[in-house]
């Protein structure tokens, strides 16, 4: 089963202000797009178990004019606060490269 | 039909662009060149500290570049959120350089300053009236929390920059904003509907971003009655329509839900067309206005004074029991601590593993980590920076020393890079305050000062 860091052309993440963390991936083409969009694998309850929040908790868009969706959450820890770890939230996007697409 | 030209010359005052770019996009006969000067993202340090993102000499290049560039095209020239975090010291050191600048080059014009800084006596009667808000997942706002705050800026929409263009501005600099606001201020100015007009500083904000390759560049963007186009003036950059659509995943929450100062801009029913094989036209977007105009409001406190050091262990032994040899360092350091009269209560420390779980914290989902190596960043935090430097101090000694189960590197468990080892970080911040306020008057909480140079 092909993972989501082997099919999408970009996941990232990053701030949505400094209490929030946004995550995207994005994919190359409508084909793929459509095809991993009909597993439903990508929805606000896998971004609320890879990140350990309550799923009502995540915003989720799917994005047809981007070929993307988008999941915005709470921050662990607002961006500069005591024990962040990650200012930008540009390095959070990790766990959802190894998410496995029935495709 | 009316037509507005806009030129951004990069994402952030001070990241630089190629001077190329700015006389490609020039030739093209903008009506404004604007940059935007700010932002959250570097963190809670800037609005604090009263300092600047960037340095002053990087500042200083671009806006010379762009301040002759307006001048000799007779245009006017916006920055909004000075300095990065827009506070009064941030819009002041950019003030300085443009007077510095207009000395140089003999250059005359009408500047405009517009201020942010919002004053924490009617930050309080607001939240006693009932007009101020929490924004998503942030706490609810107190006085104490008011009044602990370093300072606090509101982020004001196009008004400011609408009315300084009335009273005939040249240039004008502006605190905290939000960043498509002075785009979208000259565009709306020019009779433009906001619709485009705020699509088009949504782009313009981020400078080249939304083309391929990103680079920190400039882009020409074009308001239309019905949309806007987008030209990078690279010629090594182009935009695509996925360029473009994808821009606006950017650190927006939503990419088609947009909330901007006095209204909701919607890209729901966007279109995204080629025009050229470097230009993209995108129409279908929405304005809704909202029925109650809101500024969000921006504050930092202090939360102490920081010392770090950095090490690493290459020692399998210690490896393998990283987690309770780091437990046995921490009771060392409370109790050396202790004999030097500071508390437990008085710093905060945090070991900070990389190859372990530095970047995710307890989100990390690996366990079993597989490094050969491993770095800790040992941070102290404390009320004062002598009290933060010692416990550091006695925390270096003591995960160089302490003793651990089976250990065979006798002489000392990490590797320091550097003498010496011991960085005092000085004061460190948090965003104590992210609301937002119904001001009342759109424009009465940005004071505007003119003067002629």
């Amino acid at each position: 089963m092909p993972r989501i860091g082997d099919i999408a052309l970009v996941c990232k993440s990053k701030n949505a202000g400094p209490f929030e963390l946004t995550i995207d991936a994005v994919f190359g083409d409508r084909e793929t797009f459509e095809k991993v969009k009909a597993t439903g694998v990508l929805g606000p309850e896998l971004f609320a178990k890879l990140y350990k929040v309550k799923a009502e908790d995540v915003l989720f868009t799917v994005y047809d004019a981007g070929f993307a969706f988008k999941a915005t959450l709470p921050r662990l820890i607002p961006a500069g606060d005591i024990g962040d770890t990650d200012v930008y939230g540009a390095q959070q996007h990790a766990p959802l490269l190894a998410v496995e697409i029935p495709m | 039909m009316g037509e507005y030209r806009l030129l951004s010359t990069s994402g952030l005052l001070g990241y630089g662009f190629p001077e190329e770019s700015l006389a490609a996009g020039m030739s093209r006969s903008p009506q404004m060149i604007g940059v935007d000067g700010g932002s959250t993202d570097p963190g809670p340090h800037y609005l604090g500290s009263g300092k600047c993102l960037n340095s002053r000499m990087a500042m200083k290049r671009d806006i010379q570049l762009m301040l002759r560039a307006a001048r000799s095209a007779n245009i006017p020239l916006v920055i909004g959120s000075c300095g990065g975090a827009g506070g009064e010291p941030h819009l002041q050191v950019v003030a300085d350089i443009v007077r510095e600048i207009a000395r140089e080059d003999n250059l005359k014009f009408k500047l405009a300053l517009i201020h942010s800084e919002q004053d924490k006596g009617w930050v309080k009667k607001q939240m006693r009236d009932g007009k101020v808000r929490a924004l998503r997942n942030v706490p609810k706002l107190d006085d104490a929390t008011v009044d602990r705050a370093e300072r606090i800026v509101g982020m004001m929409g196009p008004e400011p920059f609408y009315r300084a263009l009335d009273e005939g501005a040249q240039v004008i600099l502006a605190g905290r904003s939000s960043d498509p606001a002075p785009w979208a201020a000259c565009a709306t100015r020019a009779q433009l509907p906001p619709a485009p007009a705020w699509y088009a500083g949504k782009m313009l904000e981020c400078g080249a971003t939304a083309s391929w390759p990103k680079g920190h560049d400039c882009l020409l963007v074009d308001v239309l009655e019905d949309g806007i186009i987008l030209e990078p003036t690279n010629p090594i950059r182009k935009c695509t329509p996925m360029s473009v659509a994808n821009h606006s995943l950017h650190e927006n929450a939503s990419p088609v839900i947009h909330q901007e100062p006095g209204g909701v801009l919607d890209t729901t029913h966007c279109t995204f067309e080629a025009v050229s094989d470097r230009a993209v036209k995108v129409s279908g977007m929405e304005w809704r206005p909202d029925d109650v105009y809101t500024v969000k409001l921006e504050g930092a406190e202090l939360i102490g004074y920081r010392a770090i050091t950095i090490c690493g262990t290459r020692d399998p032994g210690l490896i393998g029991q990283f987690d309770s040899f780091l437990d046995s360092v921490r009771e060392n350091i409370s109790y050396k601590a202790a004999a030097f009269g500071v508390k437990e209560d008085d710093y905060t420390l945090t070991f900070r593993v990389f190859g372990k779980n530095a970047v995710m914290n307890s989100r990390e989902p690996v366990v079993n980590t597989q490094s050969h190596e491993l770095g800790i960043l040992v941070e102290v935090l404390a009320a004062d920076q002598e009290t933060a430097n010692a416990v550091l101090a006695i925390s270096r000694t003591n995960i160089l020393h302490v003793d651990f189960p089976n250990r065979m590197c006798k002489e000392g468990n990490m590797a320091f890079p550097f003498s010496p080892s011991d960085i005092a970080c000085g004061p460190a911040y948090r965003f104590s305050v992210f609301h937002v306020v119904e001001p009342g008057d759109a424009l009465s909480r940005f004071p505007i000062d003119y003067e002629n140079i």
